[in-house]
């Protein structure tokens, strides 16, 4: 009765797309609500299949659609949710909503805003993220094997338009890497699916994932598990098919780097979870200490690439490699526990990291640069808040308890205690103690760059007035600040000092504005602005909910996990 | 009642975020200028941090009413009171949320209220002019929440989030003035340190929830006749990791000194209620599979000894007073790790409480004789006593029970603690070069704690005024005020607090070890009576000198520090370099590589497109040339 919901969730972004393409003239003037009504739309949608899902049969495909598309090819066009999926797709919806908030909210004539004629194309950039989000729930909703592919495939196009045209200094080179080298681990994927075609006479996901591989040889489904699991592994991305990873994000724009680790990272682990392990046990069994061994090695890898890095974009892009050694590894331990864990860290790693990328470009917008060494500290003196934020999502990443990051890594350790009869234990301990010290390191790179980005005294001499204010004892009237007309503008720096780690609330906004309103002058720096607040606020609020209240998810995947292994749990 | 624990947890936790997100509202009709804007922020931060910590204290108490000292006194167990609140499915084991006050609960959460009570209200004071109030004392609220939940917790990975966030927290308050690198880099280290050890505990939570089938506490200890010495071992050591970690232990102990980066409140309330006391309270309460892995008492007593003394030599060479209290918490606390060791819970638990108190006022007065003098170091105090009145008296309490001199607090728990470790040399189970070595170092500390003690009272109060009033504080150190005496919120919980550091010790029933008792005192009077000679002889110099050549050593605390930078931090940095010049040039070496073969096989075949139209025409030829021969050969 419902099952209409999936398609509306594909249509109506591309009907937005395709309504761009054919009246250009009549809807630019209205462009910048434009995206916001159709993401905002598709949002609406995906809540309401949130709200009609049943959430007592979490384990099942449900508003299904199942028709025939390509007779000839045995193609249908067959969608549907479950516990595994759902989630997912109300990730995308949000995170594609939250990125054209943050590009069309307010007067958009801000630096990060890119909807505006001066800094190019506005038409071309809500056409390619309305298709981008086309592709991404696509993805999560197909429940055919080519289905899936396309939808995998048609993201990549619209993303490498977007760092192509909206990017960095070297946004070419970084664009024809990341198409090229996740084209040319599609291609292997594709070839694992045919093979699994070939030997089984059908593409549909749901009836291969309940015949638990009958049908196929052990050595055709560790064939196809590698052939799957390398184009995957290219999307996580696994190391050591990592690099194209840090040159993207680097060079995309806020909203792409936002929605490439929020979103596009996900979908290579959720082919794991989808297509790879219910379809092929054998494979996976044969497979998985491999892949636990590349997951922690990247868990390690990236922490110490993380250490050394100067650029604040390129380390939280390599923050991820690290992040998603622990979704990986918990794929690997094939139990509930493990993939439940799995599941949780990748939605907690959307949410999380997408706001670190809201972040960093936040800060490049300021400052100009993300090079850590030149930003020179003292951020939570010259910008309280965003600062704070900062140390909030860097502390979220980090795995603290109560926080989003924590559940998910914790349950694939757990995993990796105990995995799955088949595997082998000692090696699955090992894996456990590298990922645990990789746990460390984490936490390590994450407090090195707050303390070098928000701590000390700021190094401008243009600022050194509101850290005046804020130093211990300080708040006597220091030489440089009499006669600087500006003290009367910044007094909410004092007021508000510096909340080092939770948002403001809903407060902010207006004395945001009322700081900044007398005529910043020339150089100071804004704190967070009202289109920021609005697009992170519900990424904050929601990495606090699924810290505080874990069982929100776990319920939800729990069911669906235990389906999917089937026979090895 | 079932519900208290919960509440005690819940109320601080809303504390938190109340005084975070609601603080600094502006308010509607008063006048709005940027000073009465912040001190009215300041003064609703006060209240959002005092009133909930005080309703936590009094559920508290409450909860701790009916079971009173049972714990210390050796009562049989009485019934816990609180409920569970649900389960969270994981695929496996089920983690679930209960919170509950047992007799060792209770009792321990009416020290950690009450200290942070104390603090809060001390901390009103002492960050007067500060305008991060508001920040930090939400960060103390949340520090007490998670301190309760690891106290209330019914499951171990409930317990184990308290446990991290507390990490958290002590990273924000350590770094609080983060304006100075310093300050920075060791709220850095302290949550570094102290995570390196929770790894070790979450996977011991791990070995012990997988093979009870449970984490629940309750389950878990009626499992563990039933489980093997290996998995036993296994697990307390790999708990224990964690305990040295936060409960600041050889060889994690390094954080702790560099820890009194943070404003003096805070270090009463991690040195005194919560963090340091977490270790300790873990270990008694998961004691019986304590005492049922062997090896990992005589480990626990090594490492006790170690400490116990060690930290003791430290604290006896450091010129910062905050650094002498905090290096005699490293010492304090492996007294209690000690008792463990030595199989007695009641004694250390005893000992931990007293030590709450006198600790908590040793350094909140510490914090009123920095705030005068406006500098951390002794060599800046001397003959406070007339200008401190107050805190000299409460101080000379607390300095008391940190020897052990009767009749304060300190006395009557040490003389249990080390009556317990003497019995174990004859009958326990610690192997005999353990008891031995533990038995021998806690008479030592005994003396050298009596020695540093005298030491840093002697340099504080006595002898001649040193202090200069520095020009302008340096962030990091307190606002030097002009009174005679630190304001009343400083000075109410000093008073307040030096009436337990005194008298607690007559609660729970104290047996006294005459013997034990009498050799204590003497060991520690004598400690002192060397160093009152030595100051005596030269009343400006350091008595610290008696240390002679193994002065420099004792003030480095042995080397420890550079010994683990050496060892763990360069090479790890050398491996973060080696790790990003190895993803430029090996594994994106390959990719770009790969780009680069490709381009240049692509070229060789574009000379053969070079137009020209003969050669195109003599390659077709020679193409129809082949098919037809090859069609006529194997046809």
């Amino acid at each position: 009765m419902m099952g209409w919901l999936p398609v509306a969730l594909l249509a109506v972004p591309l009907l937005g797309a395709l309504l761009l393409l054919i009246s250009p003239a009549l809807l630019r003037p209205v462009l910048r609500g434009y995206g916001l009504v159709f993401s905002g739309v598709t949002l609406a949608l995906a809540v309401t299949l949130a709200a009609t899902f049943d959430y007592t049969q979490a384990a099942r495909p449900q508003l299904t659609v199942d028709q025939p598309w390509i007779p000839g090819l045995g193609l249908r066009f067959h969608l549907g949710v479950d516990g595994i999926s759902l989630p997912l797709v109300v990730l995308t919806a949000l995170l594609t909503f939250l990125c054209f908030v943050y590009l069309s909210w307010g007067d958009a004539r801000a630096p990060g805003q890119l909807l505006t004629p001066a800094t190019g194309r506005p038409r071309a950039l809500v056409f390619t993220l309305l298709v981008l989000e086309v592709g991404m729930i696509g993805t999560f909703l197909a429940l055919d094997l080519l289905l899936f592919f396309v939808f995998f495939e048609v993201v990549l196009i619209p993303m490498y338009f977007l760092i192509a045209i909206w990017g960095g200094r070297g946004r070419r080179s970084a664009a024809i890497k990341f198409i090229l080298y996740t084209l040319l681990g599609s291609v292997v994927m594709l070839l694992g699916l045919l093979l699994i075609w070939a030997q089984t006479g059908t593409l549909d996901i749901v009836a291969l994932s309940q015949a638990h591989g009958a049908g196929m040889s052990r050595g055709v489904q560790v064939l196809a598990f590698a052939a799957v699991g390398i184009g995957l592994a290219v999307k996580t991305p696994m190391w050591p098919l990592h690099t194209w990873l840090p040159d993207a994000h680097t060079e995309a724009p806020t909203v792409g780097s936002v929605l490439l680790a929020g979103v596009l990272l996900k979908m290579g682990t959720y082919g794991f979870a989808r297509i790879a392990i219910p379809v092929l046990p054998e494979g996976a069994v044969v497979i998985a200490p491999w892949l636990g061994a590349l997951a922690v090695v990247g868990i390690v890898y990236g922490s110490l690439a993380c250490l050394a890095q100067r650029d604040l974009k390129r380390m939280i892009a390599y923050s991820s490699v690290g992040h998603m050694g622990f979704v990986l590894l918990g794929f690997a331990t094939l139990t509930t526990v493990g993939v439940n864990g799995a599941l949780f860290a990748n939605v907690a790693h959307g949410l999380i990291t997408g706001l670190l990328f809201f972040l960093a470009g936040a800060i490049k917008e300021r400052y100009g640069t993300a090079d850590m060494p030149s930003l020179g500290g003292g951020m939570l003196a010259t910008l309280p808040h965003l600062g704070a934020v900062l140390t909030f999502a860097a502390i979220a990443s980090l795995g603290i308890p109560g926080l989003a990051g924590f559940w998910g890594e914790m349950l694939a350790l757990l995993g990796a205690f105990q995995p799955a009869e088949v595997l082998p234990r000692e090696l699955f301990l090992v894996f456990m103690a590298i990922g645990g010290l990789g746990a460390v390191l984490t936490a390590a790179y994450f407090l090195v760059m707050l303390s070098r980005v928000t701590h000390g005294l700021p190094a401008r001499p243009a600022l050194s007035l509101t850290a005046t204010h804020s130093a211990p004892g300080g708040a006597g009237a220091g030489p440089e600040e009499t006669g600087s007309g500006a003290a009367e503008s910044r007094p909410e720096a004092l007021a508000a000092g510096a909340a080092e780690s939770e948002p403001e609330g809903g407060r902010r906004p207006a004395e945001v504005t009322e700081t900044g309103s007398p005529a910043p002058k020339a150089g100071a720096m804004r704190d967070i602005r009202g289109y920021e607040l609005v697009a992170w606020v519900p990424l904050i609020v929601l990495i606090l909910l699924f810290g505080l209240w874990p069982k929100l998810l776990l319920s939800l995947t729990t069911p669906a996990v235990q389906t999917l292994l089937g026979v090895l749990s | 009642m079932t519900t208290f624990p919960l509440l005690a947890v819940l109320l601080p936790f809303a504390a938190a975020f109340a005084g975070l997100l609601l603080s600094r509202r502006p308010r509607l009709r008063a006048p709005d200028t940027p000073e009465t804007r912040a001190a009215a922020a300041r003064g609703r931060a006060g209240w959002f941090a005092i009133i909930p910590t005080a309703a936590s204290a009094v559920l508290a108490i409450w909860l701790a009413w009916g079971p009173g000292f049972a714990f210390i006194e050796g009562a049989s167990p009485g019934e816990p009171v609180g409920r569970t609140y649900g389960t969270i499915v994981t695929g496996g084991i089920p983690i679930s949320l209960t919170l509950q006050a047992g007799d060792l609960s209770a009792i321990l959460g009416v020290l950690v209220t009450l200290v942070a009570l104390a603090v809060q209200i001390y901390s009103v004071g002492y960050l007067h002019d500060d305008p991060r109030y508001p920040s930090y004392s939400s960060f103390i609220s949340l520090f007490t929440s998670a301190m309760l939940l690891v106290v209330y917790a019914g499951d171990l990975l409930v317990l184990y989030v308290g446990w991290e966030i507390m990490g958290l927290c002590s990273y924000l308050l350590i770094g609080h003035w983060w304006e100075d690198r310093a300050n920075s880099r060791a709220a850095v280290k302290a949550f570094l340190v102290t995570r390196l050890g929770d790894v070790g505990f979450l996977f011991g939570i791990f070995v012990l929830g997988v093979s009870a089938g449970s984490f629940r506490i309750d389950d878990v200890l009626a499992e563990v006749p039933e489980m093997s010495t290996g998995t036993l071992v296994a697990a307390t050591m790999l708990l224990l990791a964690g305990v040295a970690g936060k409960s600041a232990q050889v060889p994690l102990h390094t954080w702790l000194p560099d820890a009194m980066a943070g404003p003096t409140p805070i270090s009463a309330l991690i040195h005194a209620a919560t963090m340091v006391a977490a270790g300790i309270f873990i270990v008694a309460r998961l004691f019986p599979a304590f005492l049922a892995a062997r090896p990992t008492l005589d480990v626990l007593a090594i490492i006790a000894a170690l400490g116990m003394l060690g930290a003791a030599l430290a604290a006896l060479a450091q010129d910062d007073l905050k650094r002498v209290l905090a290096y005699s918490t490293v010492s304090q606390l492996a007294y209690m790790a000690g008792g463990l060791a030595a199989g007695s819970d009641s004694a250390a638990i005893f000992h931990l409480l007293t030590h709450g108190a006198f600790k908590a006022l040793l350094f909140l007065c510490a914090g009123a004789v920095i705030h005068h003098i406006g500098s951390n170091l002794m060599s800046q105090m001397g003959g406070l006593r007339r200008t401190l009145p107050i805190t000299f008296v409460t101080m000379t309490v607390g300095f008391a029970a940190l020897m052990g001199l009767p009749p304060a607090s300190g006395f009557f728990s040490k003389d249990a603690l080390l009556l317990t470790m003497e019995r174990a040399l004859t009958g326990g189970r610690l192997t005999d070069a353990a008891a031995l070595l533990l038995y021998g170092c806690a008479l030592a500390t005994v003396a050298v704690t009596g020695a540093y003690a005298t030491r840093a009272w002697l340099r504080t109060f006595f002898g001649e005024a040193r202090a200069v009033a520095l020009p302008e504080p340096q962030p990091g150190t307190a606002h030097v005020v002009d009174v005679r005496e630190a304001p009343r919120t400083m000075l109410v919980p000093i008073v307040l607090l030096a009436v337990p550091a005194l008298l607690l010790g007559f609660a729970g029933g104290p047996h006294l070890d005459l013997e034990v008792a009498a050799l204590s005192v003497v060991l520690a009077l004598l400690g002192g009576g060397v160093v009152y000679a030595f100051w005596r002889s030269d009343p400006v110099a350091d008595p610290s000198r008696l240390l002679g050549p193994f002065l420099v050593p004792c003030e480095r605390a042995f080397y420890v520090d550079s010994l683990y930078t050496a060892a763990f931090v360069r090479p790890l940095q050398t491996m973060a370099r080696l790790v990003v010049r190895t993803d430029d040039r090996v594994v994106d070496g390959a990719v770009r590589g790969s780009g680069r073969t490709a381009q240049r096989l692509s070229g060789m075949l574009r000379l053969l497109q070079n137009g020209n139209v003969q050669l195109y025409v003599t390659g077709l030829l020679a193409g129809v040339l082949l098919i037809v021969v090859g069609a006529v050969v194997f046809a």
